[in-house]
Order: C-alpha cells, then structure tokens, then sequence
C-alpha cells in the first residue's frame, strides 16, 4: 500500500478485512483533521455505535495502563475483541510528545489493538482525534474500546462525554476525605478502582470514597436511578480485582440499557463530539481574522485606547459570525 | 495544512537492558516535536512491526547495546518489510565501525554512535522518513 494513494473508503474495506496497518492508517487520517478526516467520520459513521466505550482515567502514575493490561486479559478471555486508545499530552511548547502507555500494556499475547495518541494541542484530556478514532475502531469491529486518558485536574468531564463507563482510579496514600471531596474527578466516576492495593492505607482509601458517595447521596449528587458506583480492589501486580472490574462494567452497562440512560449517554456523546468540531473551526476562523489586516487594526486600535476592549472583541467578531 | 507530526517508535529488541541512551533520543526527538511511541525494553520483532502497524509510525528506532546488531537489525528491517511496511530503521547504541557496511547493505538507513548531538539525531530521522519510498 503506497501512502496517501488510498481512498479513506477504500481503506475501511482493507480495514474491516482485518488488515491492521489500514486501521493505523485510518486513525492518522482522524488525527490529521481537516477535510480527510471528516471523509473518515463520513464512511464510519454508518456502521458505527455499537461497540462498547469504556473511559478510565486517574491521577498521573495511579497505575491506569497496568489495570488495562490485566483488563484485556479478561476481556479476550471472555472472548471480545478489545481496542485501546491512550491519550498522552503533547508538549505546549513543541507540540512533540513522548507516548509511553505501551511499555506497560502488554498486548503480545491477547493481540489486542492500541493506539497511542496525542493530545495535540487539545485541552481536556482528550485528544479530539479521539471521538473519530473510537468511531472507526467501532466502524472496523472492535468492542470493546477502552479509552484510557491522562487524569489530571477536573478536564477529566470529557471522558465521560465519550464513554459509556467512565472508570476513575484513585491509590492508596492520596489524602484523605477532604482531598476526595474536592476533586471534580470522583463525581464523573461510574465504577472507582482503588488501585495498588496490597499499599499501605488501601482500606483507608476505599472509606474515603465510600464516604464521599454517602455525601454525595446527601446533597443529591447520586444518580437519579439509584446506582451508587461500585468501588473495586485492584492490584496490578498479580491481577486480582480484574475480573471484579470487568463485572463490574458488565453490570453499569446492563444498567444504562435496562434504565434507558444510554440513550442521554450516547446523546451527550454526539453533542460533545459537535461542540469540540465547531469550536476548532470557530477557532481557525478566529486565528485567521485577528491576523489579517484588518483584525490588526482592530488591535492596534485598542492598544492606541480607540475603542474599549468589547468594542475590539465585537468588531472583530462580527465577520465571522456572519458568515453563511 | 500543516504536516502532523512525525511518528516514531523506539525499542531495545532482545536481552538488553541499557535504555538510558533511548530515553535521551526519546526527549530529543519530543522536544524536536515528534511524538515517540516508547517501547523500551525487550522487545520483539514481531512486536515491533505490531506497533508500527497499529500506531501507523513514520520510523523505527533500535538502541543496541549487547553487540547482537548484526542479527537484529537486519531482521527487524526484514520483517517490516515482509509486512509491506516502508519504514526506515535508525540505529543507534554500540555499533563498530566495521560493522556499518553490512547492515547499510541490510537496509538500515542511518547508524548514530554515541555522542550524537540533538541536531544530528534529528535531522537524521526526518532525513531518514522523507527519503523513503
């Protein structure tokens, strides 16, 4: 296959057959954007929504890649086929990145389908090539997709806007009660894993959690259907809990089928996808105009103190905003 | 449109467990802005070409410190080959100088010793990918 020769349709077919690389390929074509990777979303879309989409995300180092290692043992086991999509950060200065969640998923022996990805540039934990990867993971047959993303302050609300179990994994010695209160990240959780849990203070954390959902069920943060997340043991190192937490997605997924909440789920999903896709092209558009000569002018205007800062942000606005 | 960044793999194949050289090349091609899908320690050809396909790399990077080059090497270019992938292979890590001929000849597209400066691994990659077929 020579590069850049194929189309993204012709590519699928090649992909659906089972030929890995065109599914690589595809992803790139995602990642790249523009006018290829919306021909991408375009063929997949159709014969996407069926796979299950699974979020997990924790604190930088809480063992996330190791617990999907054990994960896909599980669920090969089970007799699914799985991918797996890891986000890690690019760096804002250089845009490079380094994308290390293979050295501990170990896919050799349940040949399971990763795909390491950038965030590029994209706030919020997920990499906007994300949405459009797990569409043609889905597209190509794969379920389920695991999506697993780097956990840092409360952007982790994007997860859950992809998937349909958003898992959160928390570690033993973290802080108490106080700090497990405050992070935005537990209320987005539908599953909790306290990871490494042969460590000191694992029972410790297990009653933090619980005790934050207790609270949660006093100030009305508990889902309206009743569930209260499951809170799950895990240690990476021999596997136990990975079974328990692959019940334990079984379970929320029945539920959200049973309940009918998949339908808000996957509703959340697709308006999450349009607003990140809007908002890109509104941004290109804005980036674009501020620098013409007339979006220079409209800065040095307000530099020289003609027009107030609303003013400036109106008028360089309003162009684009008229635009059919 | 911009070019997306480069894409390249770096791994130790076999019993070798001398990966401070890679984790360097690691952060100069980051901050170079290439994003580096890191493998690390033993691994396999087999598996390498499996990361290649999946991650749709632009290169493959191998780190030999246990004087096996002249076997690895050249089978890791044969069995990207094998599976119709074009993607040059760099080397870096202990390599005699009256080894270079015979893994130029084996289809390794650039050999870095030691010492290479930032610069030099760099421009060698993106070199190493433009040229390839």
């Amino acid at each position: 296959m020579k590069r850049d020769s194929v189309s993204p349709t012709d590519l699928l077919q090649v992909a659906r057959s089972g030929n890995r690389h065109a599914v690589g390929r595809l992803l790139s074509l995602v990642e790249k954007g523009g006018t290829i990777a919306d021909e991408v979303a375009a063929t997949t879309h159709p014969l996407s929504g069926d796979a299950r989409i699974i979020g997990i995300t924790g604190p930088p180092g809480s063992g996330k890649s190791t617990l999907v290692s054990q994960l896909l043992k599980v669920i090969t086991q089970a007799g699914l086929k799985p991918a797996v999509i890891a986000v890690d950060p690019s760096s804002p200065l250089t845009g490079g990145a380094i994308l290390g969640d293979r050295v501990r998923i170990d896919a050799t022996d349940t040949g399971t389908f990763i795909r390491s990805i950038a965030t590029r540039g994209h706030a919020g934990g997920l990499a906007l090539g994300v949405p459009g990867g797990v569409r043609v993971l889905d597209a190509v047959g794969y379920d389920p997709i695991i999506i697993e993303t780097v956990g840092v302050g409360q952007v982790e609300v994007d997860v859950t806007a992809t998937a349909d179990t958003t898992i959160v994994v928390a570690n033993p010695g973290t802080g108490d009660a106080v700090q497990a209160n405050k992070a935005g990240l537990l209320e987005v959780a539908d599953i909790f894993v306290v990871n490494k849990s042969d460590l000191a203070g694992a029972d410790d954390a297990r009653r933090d959690l619980e005790l934050m959902l207790d609270l949660s069920h006093m100030t009305g943060q508990e889902d309206p259907t009743g569930r209260r997340p499951p809170i799950v043991m895990a240690n990476s190192l021999d596997g136990s809990g990975s079974i328990e937490l692959w019940s334990a997605i079984v379970a929320h997924g029945n539920h959200l089928v049973s309940t009918g909440q998949i339908k808000g789920r996957r509703a959340a999903r697709a308006r999450a996808e349009l607003h990140s896709r809007a908002a890109d092209r509104l941004l290109a558009a804005l980036d674009q105009t501020i620098d013409s000569p007339a979006g220079r002018a409209i800065v040095d205007a307000l530099q020289n103190k003609d027009i107030s800062p609303t003013e400036a942000s109106d008028q360089l606005i309003r162009p684009i905003l008229r635009q059919d | 449109m911009i070019q997306p960044p480069l894409r390249i793999v770096l791994a130790k194949i076999g019993f070798d467990g001398h990966d401070r050289g890679l984790r360097m090349v690691a952060r100069m091609l980051r901050d170079a802005g290439c994003e580096v899908i890191y493998l690390g320690l033993r691994q396999t050809t087999e598996n390498v070409v499996a990361v290649v396909e999946q991650e749709d790399a632009d290169a493959v990077g191998l780190s030999m410190h246990n004087a096996q080059h002249l076997t690895l090497a050249p089978r890791m270019v044969a069995a990207l080959r094998n599976a119709d992938l074009e993607v040059p292979v760099i080397l870096g890590g202990v390599i005699p100088d009256q080894d270079v001929a015979p893994l130029m000849d084996a289809g390794v597209a650039v050999i870095l010793g030691p010492g290479s400066s930032a610069e030099k691994v760099v421009s060698a990659v993106r070199t190493a990918v433009a040229s390839r077929s």
